[in-house]
């Protein structure tokens, strides 16, 4: 956890980027890093289902005070240009972002922040809602990721009637091939995912014995860290977030 | 997308967004998180001209009741009209 005290220097850069996503497609992200020399650990935030919101570049800054590179791509780059929500509508009204493009922008964005000078070569990915169900299948499907943070990521367990042509498979398919720790925070009012859900994916863990965290809050339900929505709980949250940079802070160090 | 609930339909008729008025091709129906409405889930409805660009959509978050309410005035005042419509057919 970062220990802020009150004589420390502190300095952060926020900038929007261009990186290379899927098929090598150049997309804008927005980049947010602690000033110094470094070296620091990275990770890449995937936005979520509302857009490549306030809420995200918040997050992402929020990140970088902690000591990241922090690395968030707009995932929706290939549906136009316009207001967050704008162009989150045009997305979900064409199907959504077909997964291999959401873990080939996030495989873009562990490349560029492994190869920078800064880096301590170690990187996260990290999502909420859907993109804590694209975390979760980017660290599953690429190699690379040396820890991931799925908050209450819906659709990882899928029925067949619920798979499309943009998500062909359900992700929890692919918890053989997860190829670092993983966080998951989830509450036990969600309704997607379940309790029943988490459970069933903790059992897909297990069996594989992936190490994981997992953590189901009390009174609690979707999207609680969301100070701006109404499933917003503070106690969770607050508690969240702790469990979530210590655990980071385990598996890809802290700024030298 | 997290509950993947989408509904769409070609419509023809016009929307005003915030650049005025645009003719209308595509309804998106979901029920998903929105982005303004206090819900978790809601039922959003997208009037879009995918040609015009992301910006050209007019986009209401209602509660689930709220969109049945809709649903019932819609087809409520329609078939009103069909029976306008059959009764000037009569009188012609």
């Amino acid at each position: 956890m970062h220990q802020y005290t009150t004589d420390m220097y502190e300095g952060m850069l926020a900038e929007t980027v261009m990186v290379q996503g899927y098929k090598g497609d150049a997309i804008n992200a927005y980049f947010a890093r602690p000033l110094g020399p470094g070296p620091f650990p990275g990770v890449v935030l995937i936005p979520h289902m509302p857009g490549w919101d306030e809420w995200y570049r918040e997050t992402t800054r929020k990140f970088a005070h902690h000591g990241y590179l922090s690395l968030s791509p707009n995932i929706y780059f290939r549906f136009g240009h316009g207001s967050p929500d704008d162009v989150a509508a045009k997305a979900r009204g064409s199907g959504g972002v077909a997964d291999d493009s959401a873990v080939g922008d996030a495989e873009g964005c562990l490349r560029l922040l492994k190869s920078l000078a800064l880096s301590n070569k170690k990187v996260g990915v990290f999502g909420t809602c859907s993109s804590g169900r694209q975390a979760f299948l980017s660290a599953c499907r690429l190699k690379g990721f040396d820890a991931a943070v799925d908050c209450w990521g819906g659709r990882v367990v899928m029925s067949k009637e619920e798979l499309t042509p943009q998500r062909p498979v359900s992700p929890i398919e692919y918890t053989k091939d997860l190829s670092c720790p993983l966080l998951g925070l989830f509450g036990e009012e969600d309704e997607n995912p379940n309790p029943q859900q988490v459970q069933l994916l903790e059992q897909e863990l297990k069996k594989y014995g992936k190490k994981y965290e997992f953590h189901m809050y009390p009174k609690a339900g979707h999207g609680f860290f969301y100070y701006d929505r109404p499933g917003y709980r503070q106690e969770q949250a607050v508690d969240g977030w702790k469990k979530l940079f210590a655990f980071l802070e385990e598996y890809l160090g802290t700024a030298t | 997308m997290c509950t993947g609930i989408v509904e769409t339909a070609e419509v023809s008729g016009s929307g005003k967004g915030p650049r005025g008025w645009f003719k209308l091709e595509q309804v998106n129906v979901s029920y998903d998180h929105p982005s303004d409405a206090p819900l978790e889930n809601a039922l959003n409805i997208d009037f879009v001209n995918q040609r015009e660009g992301p910006g050209a959509r007019v986009a209401v978050e209602l509660s689930p009741e709220s969109a049945r309410k809709l649903v019932k005035a819609i087809l409520t005042a329609l078939s009103q009209t069909v029976t306008a419509v059959s009764e000037a057919s009569d009188r012609t």
